[in-house]
């Protein structure tokens, strides 16, 4: 491939791999089945220097392979999805773009789709039918989706982005580097949990702590852990990746690579023990809540990373029959597959009639869109939570899903641990 | 005033190769490249970065690394096309964030050093890089 036999866009792909793969030290590039990336196409900065804004040949060149020359954008050879981007064609107009920009979105989606890329527009492909087994290679972007993949699916994949993504959706190839090597998958840190996680909101604490304690190495749990729900290893991963950069872990009994302390760490002794208790608890929240002050909420955004659909029937419940403040805009995020179950369900319509909105396929870290006059922001995701405050300049809250719900209510911050 | 020069050399690995020179802009802290930066000016806006506020365009970047979202790379890669990139990294931590950031930005970028470069390199020393023959040196200019 890299000597153009197979195509130009071929060749700039594999030059990139193989450049990437250098930088790396990797000493060969390995076959992948599952690509997971971002081919959006409407973001100012992608569409700055373009002929026309439906130039989907060069923004494909220029960032999804590094490639200064426009070339023809083959059809990807491995299963390929379009990860969280930045607009909800249904309801664009809140989210401040126009309807040319929302036109404009929809013909990316039919160009790149039929090119071969699944538009989930997720952040969670796993909530929707992207379920990776145990052992396979993949290459995704998104740093919730990939600590996922690796510890609770077992599935091998570094960190991605939107340049090797690319490059691997036309090749079905990436390095062999990191977490595709096995040795590299075993527990580098055991964090004894004393703290026990019960509630959605313990999940994310816990994951926040844990990040902050590890960076982006990799921590094995120990004590007594209850069984958690999909949700909880969602948010725990994503608020871990967050304040640190984790993209593995492992829980005894629970995650893909660990039936046991002893499995999770090869045999070997952890580097570093570390203990979460009620004081590192409170740490997190502090942590995450240093920068707001302000208790008046206009803002509440749930849905991060996206709701699966137990999050939105739960939602839906505690919202029926009731009113939000007329003060506060409330937006819940999910993915669009999803949310055609919640039209169905008529969690929809209840979130709606209660004041709030559904929304798909983005978010404000991501497209930055805010309702107009926001101040400041509440929502029960760490990694939001975490990020808001540098993208939007608005303090932002975080707590428990009931926290945010009486945020709503009421337009003002009760949240505590 | 009297000023005196004094020369370092380290050796490292190239992880991109090419020649650059400026003034170092070093922190010991990771970068978050989505989320952590202004890619129009090339600042740093992560809540508690010890550098928020202060940008690395033009400068030579000595970080341990990269961290957060694996919108990493295309950040940086915006910082080229913006004008706005550091003129050359050197790190410490090696990870798929920051080998394909630092080979989209396409500045000289090093790592695996010889020496800990956090205490050869402080903020505003003269750094030239060069990544091909994998060597950095570094002036310290003393008045």
């Amino acid at each position: 491939m890299l000597d153009g036999a197979e195509g130009p866009a071929r060749q700039r792909a594999m030059d990139l791999l193989v450049r990437y793969g250098s930088a790396l030290g990797a000493e060969r590039l390995i076959a992948v089945t599952n690509v997971a990336g971002t081919w959006s196409s409407t973001t100012p900065w992608v569409q700055a220097d373009l002929d026309a804004p439906d130039d989907f040949d060069t923004i494909f060149s220029r960032f999804n392979l590094d490639s200064d020359d426009t070339v023809e954008t083959p059809q990807a050879v491995v299963s390929t999805c379009q990860l969280i981007h930045g607009i909800d064609t249904r309801n664009h107009a809140l989210q401040g773009f126009s309807r040319e920009k929302a036109e404009l979105q929809r013909k990316s989606e039919e160009f790149f789709g039929r090119r071969g890329v699944q538009w989930a527009s997720t952040c969670t492909p796993y909530q929707v039918g992207n379920v990776p087994v145990k052992g396979e290679h993949l290459a995704w972007m998104e740093s919730s989706a990939v600590v996922y993949a690796n510890a609770v699916l077992g599935a091998r994949t570094n960190v991605e982005g939107r340049e090797s993504t690319g490059a691997a959706s036309i090749t079905g190839l990436i390095p062999d580097f990191g977490l595709h090597i096995t040795e590299n998958r075993l527990a580098t840190h055991r964090v004894r949990v004393e703290a026990t996680p019960e509630t959605m909101m313990d999940w994310g604490l816990l994951g926040y702590a844990v990040g902050e304690m590890v960076m982006d190495d990799i921590p094995l749990l120990s004590g007594a852990i209850p069984q958690p729900r999909p949700m909880h290893l969602k948010h725990f991963g994503a608020a871990a990746a967050s304040s640190g950069g984790v993209e593995m872990y492992h829980i005894p009994g629970v995650t893909a690579e660990a039936s046991s302390e002893e499995e999770a760490l090869g045999g070997r002794a952890p580097r570093e023990e570390r203990v979460y208790d009620a004081a590192a608890r409170r740490r997190a929240f502090e942590h995450i809540n240093a920068q707001a002050s302000n208790r008046s909420v206009d803002f509440v955004m749930l849905g991060c990373p996206h709701n699966s659909i137990e999050q939105m029937w739960q939602i839906a419940t505690l919202l029926d029959g009731r009113k939000i403040s007329p003060d506060v805009a409330l937006w819940v995020h999910t993915p669009r597959q999803i949310r055609t179950l919640c039209d169905d369900c008529g969690y929809t319509a209840v979130i709606e009639r209660a004041g709030g909105h559904v929304m798909s396929d983005s978010c404000p870290a991501i497209n930055r869109a805010t309702p107009p006059g926001t101040n400041v922001i509440a929502t029960d995701s760490c990694k939001q939570a975490h990020y808001l405050p540098a993208i939007t300049g608005k303090q932002t809250w975080f707590g428990s899903l009931d926290h945010c719900i009486d945020a709503a209510m009421t337009g003002r911050w009760n949240g505590d641990l | 005033m009297a000023v005196e020069t004094e020369t370092v050399i380290i050796r490292g690995r190239c992880v991109v190769g090419g020649v650059a020179e400026g003034r170092a802009f070093v922190t010991t802290q990771t970068i978050s490249g989505w989320g952590g930066i202004n890619a129009a000016t090339g600042t740093i806006t992560e809540m508690r970065h010890e550098r928020r506020g202060e940008s690395f365009a033009g400068r030579v970047l000595v970080f341990p690394g990269a961290k957060g979202s694996s919108g990493w790379s295309h950040y940086f890669h915006m910082t080229r096309r913006l004008g706005t990139a550091p003129a050359a990294m050197l790190f410490t931590i090696m990870t798929t964030k920051i080998a394909l950031g630092a080979v989209v930005t396409r500045v000289p970028a090093m790592t695996d050093f010889d020496r800990d470069p956090f205490e050869v390199i402080r903020d505003g020393d003269l750094v030239r890089v060069d990544a091909d023959a994998g060597r950095v040196e570094v002036t310290r200019v003393q008045s």
